[in-house]
């Protein structure tokens, strides 16, 4: 997409891009002759739009990282389990992993907390008074 | 008024090159990956995911580099089947397949979801249908061009029920993959299965040929032979209930 000043009959340079809120993506173009500045706002669905096709408006300045529409836009939920944590949530008897899973998981994001480690699981329990689990 | 063409001042979006660009990863990701198949039916509940697993672990097994995409993003069942462990690797942190039983690499959404959860998307869900579909779409070519999938012989895609995703498959990859086609034998599946054959077909697949699965017990009829013949290929295996490996290791054979 290109903009162009009508009255200037002057093709805008792209300014910036911003992310004001409200799932708007904000465009900045400036015409270089008038230095008149216009923005494009999307509304929250096309924004959505542009973003599934894992494009940028205004052009990449950095390669895509790897996974970058999944990490962004996918609800991966849930924190991170170190590898401590995962052997010891290993451990747990199957038929109550999935249970015991949650509790930690639900205690770890009403503390803020983005990874789950042995220590974290100590505190849980006692908190929590579920000692055994 | 000016048409797009007389500014001709770079278009600095330029969403183009950049899904050029995406689709350049893609083929660059690829091209250590000798060959790849799409495991499809039409039809759900045949046995595909079932099938795609075991014949990959065949695979490993004969000492075949093989790798794994669970291309069904909504129903994922391949870390079920695969992950020799309970624990969830955070694979979103790393961009290397997992490592699964005999070896297998495999790639999956459920690595991604919280246990039991459905694939869903921040941000408003207002109109979802417009923008649903090209989500699913980035993330596989992600999963196809992110993942550090290295030197393989084999790259088997484990597809959803339908035809929506091999179809994204064809364009992705800019090559229609080879198509091994998995149906049981009753007539029911046969017609659902030849729509799918015929789309792949319809693409420029390569059909590697029929696995009859679930055979020998309550389900009746001749799916395998049928499709065999109307699209003159071969049903390569017929799959009984709880085969043994050597089953799929006769299968990964033929590969
Ligand atoms: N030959 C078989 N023997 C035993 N169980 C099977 C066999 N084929 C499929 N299944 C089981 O049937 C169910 C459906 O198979 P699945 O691979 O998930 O189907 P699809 O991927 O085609 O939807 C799964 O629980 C799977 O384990
Ligand atoms: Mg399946």
């Amino acid at each position: 997409m290109k903009f162009l000043c009508v009255e200037c009959d002057q093709q805008m340079t792209f300014a910036r891009r911003e992310l004001p809120g409200d799932g708007t993506l904000a465009a900045t173009f400036k015409c270089p002759k008038c230095g008149r500045v216009v923005a494009m706002l999307t509304n929250p669905m096309e924004t959505q739009l542009v973003s599934s096709l894992g494009v940028e408006i205004g052009g990449r300045t950095v390669p895509a990282e790897p996974f970058e529409m999944v990490r962004a836009n996918v609800v991966t939920g849930g924190p991170a389990w170190s590898g401590d944590a995962q052997e010891r949530l290993a451990r747990v008897p199957s038929f109550v992993r999935g249970m015991v899973k949650k509790i930690y998981a639900d205690y770890a994001r009403e503390h803020g907390i983005t990874e789950i480690t042995p220590a974290i699981m100590d505190n849980a329990r006692t908190e929590l008074g579920l000692e055994g689990m | 008024m000016r048409t797009y063409h007389q500014l001709t001042d770079p278009d600095r979006s330029g969403l183009g090159d950049q899904i050029g660009a995406q689709r350049k990863r893609v083929a660059e990701r690829l091209a250590a990956v000798r060959r790849i198949v799409a495991v499809m039916s039409g039809k759900g509940g045949v046995g595909k995911s079932y099938v795609t697993a075991h014949l990959a672990r065949g695979l490993a097994r004969a000492g075949r580099s093989v790798g794994v995409l669970d291309a069904d993003l909504n129903g994922p069942t391949i870390p079920g089947l695969l992950r020799d462990s309970d624990a969830r690797r955070a694979t979103q942190e790393s961009p290397e397949p997992a490592s699964g039983l005999d070896g297998v690499k495999y790639v999956s959404m459920g690595q991604f979801l919280e246990e039991g959860s459905p694939l869903s998307f921040k941000g408003p869900t207002a109109e979802s249908f417009v923008w649903r579909g090209a989500m699913e779409a980035a993330a596989l070519r992600e999963f196809l061009g992110d993942v550090e999938w290295g030197d393989l012989e084999v790259l088997l895609l484990d597809l959803p029920p339908g035809m929506q995703r091999y179809i994204e498959l064809c364009d992705i990859l800019g090559n229609p993959p080879s198509v091994l086609t998995v149906t049981i034998p009753t007539p029911e599946s046969r017609d659902a299965v030849r729509r799918a054959m015929r789309a792949a077909v319809d693409h420029g697949s390569e059909l590697l040929g029929i696995v009859e699965n679930m055979v020998g017990g309550e389900l009746k009829g001749t799916a395998g032979d049928d499709l065999a013949a109307e699209f003159a290929t071969a049903v390569v295996a017929r799959i009984p209930w709880h085969p043994t490996p050597d089953t799929w290791n006769r299968l990964a054979a033929q590969l």
